[in-house]
């Protein structure tokens, strides 16, 4: 029988070292799906789970029984992905005009997509990227949170600490930038 | 007719808005809005349908290979580690706090007291209001370190994670107890300070600017410092005050609202 999450926190909380392996097998792959969604790059996405298990790890002792220790794990791996985030210097600006004729810049990550990303539908992930690159650090966690993730408003307005009312208009907002940016390249077959 | 406008939208493609029904019967009589609603179902699906990069079954445990040369050895905790561990003097604590309140409730359930015992009673009243205060300065001590924390660079705040953590056990019995004399006012004041100090508790001790700003952020949007102050001096000035026979943390708030 598998043993449960809580189970092992216990062991590493008491020393065992070795137990951490447990939750880093059970979690891996749901924390660099979170991670990707929020830096849109693999490698930084790499970074970001890398980095998210050592910050549990350091932190596995202010964990409270009666948190959920996947939602913790979420919120400790979107720090990481902000902090990574707001580390890489954006290049390649496109411009363009929106619906009011105002020009705006559209920032994608600065780092060469490399000949495995483009064999790998690249094409679609860079429009994606590119429009999630117009996100806001705030309405890119609550949209990837929402729309991925299917956290709940009440979990999204923890995490980043507004009200609910305040989250819902995020993820609106989130949407409507998104939408801005795709629509106008039409036809979603991706 | 008015149509559904593009929040409402939004809100009814992830089943957030409160007027569900009413939309849905809407989308069903309205061309227009369904068509809008169709591009944007359109559009979030295709997000959805982005392919991310694949990661393998043994994902985890490549994971696990190259964080393991990082991971400092943990010390094995026997009994005397355990005490001397922050979470052993947080339960410590908690347990004082504890005999404190279920030994000032034991009095107060009692029948009403006559003349003479009603000094034990008053000693009794300071006992709880001196560790209440004592608890709400220590609290409050937490709050101003984290508030006055560099803004920029890498902020260690391990020390701070040790105290709240210690400081969460004792304010849960507090609040408990305020709940149970019916103390509204303290208790909704202690409830918001517990869920700060449980916040601060399971941050990663080591934080950046950006994520410190977010701490201070939390810690001075709910006015939370403010409170606790107002709070604590009420109490520390009912501990001078000669007693009475109302529960004091009701009467150390109750006349205020915070």
């Amino acid at each position: 029988m598998e043993v449960g999450d809580l189970a092992v926190i216990r062991q590493v909380q008491a020393g065992d070292r070795d137990a951490f392996r447990t939750l880093v097998e059970r979690h891996s792959r749901t924390v660099f799906r979170l991670a990707y969604r929020m830096t849109q790059n693999e490698q930084d996405a790499e970074e970001v789970v890398q980095e998210t298990f050592l910050r549990a790890y350091k932190s596995i002792d202010s964990f409270e029984s009666r948190a959920n220790f996947s939602t913790w794990l979420c919120r400790i791996g979107i720090n990481c992905a902000l902090t990574l985030m707001s580390q890489r210097k954006p290049s390649q600006p496109l411009s363009g005009t929106d619906e009011d004729g105002e020009e705006y810049e559209i920032q994608v990550p600065s780092t060469d997509p490399g000949p495995e990303r483009r064999v790998l539908s690249g094409e679609v992930r860079d429009r994606v990227a590119k429009a999630m690159s117009q996100l806001s650090a705030v309405e890119r966690t609550a949209f990837v949170m929402r729309h991925f993730e299917g956290r709940s408003i009440e979990e999204i307005s923890n995490v980043i600490d507004i009200k609910d009312g305040a989250a819902k208009h995020t993820i609106f907002r989130a949407v409507q930038k998104l939408r801005r940016v795709l629509e106008p390249l039409g036809g979603y077959a991706l | 007719m008015s149509h559904l406008n593009e929040e409402e939208l939004i809100q009814h493609y992830y089943g957030d808005e409160q007027a569900r029904p009413a939309n849905e019967k809407h989308l069903d009589e309205c061309e227009t809005c369904r068509a809008e609603f169709a591009r944007l179902e359109e559009m979030l699906g295709a997000i959805s349908d982005a392919p991310i990069p694949e990661r393998g079954g043994e994902y985890g445990t490549e994971v696990w290979n190259r964080i393991r040369a990082h991971l400092p050895e943990r010390q094995r905790r026997g009994w005397f580690d355990w005490m001397v561990q922050p979470r052993g003097w947080a339960v410590a604590g908690a347990l004082a706090a504890l005999l404190i309140v279920a030994f000032y409730l034991g009095r107060i359930s009692r029948p009403e007291p006559q003349s003479p015992t009603a000094k034990v009673e008053d000693k009794d009243r300071k006992v709880l209001l001196v560790a209440l205060g004592d608890h709400l300065d220590r609290s409050q001590m937490v709050l101003v370190e984290l508030s006055n924390l560099p803004k920029t660079g890498e902020v260690d705040i391990s020390q701070e994670q040790q105290r709240a953590q210690e400081l969460v056990a004792s304010n849960r019995l507090y609040r408990q107890a305020a709940v149970r004399n019916g103390d509204n006012d303290l208790a909704a004041v202690l409830d918001e300070l517990e869920r700060v100090l449980v916040d601060v508790s399971h941050e990663p001790s080591q934080l950046n600017g950006e994520e410190m700003a977010s701490i201070r952020q939390r810690i001075e949007s709910k006015g939370i410092l403010f409170k606790v102050r107002v709070i604590g001096s009420k109490v520390r000035n009912d501990e001078r005050r000669p007693g009475t026979q109302d529960s004091p943390v009701s009467r150390s708030s109750s006349r205020q609202t915070i």
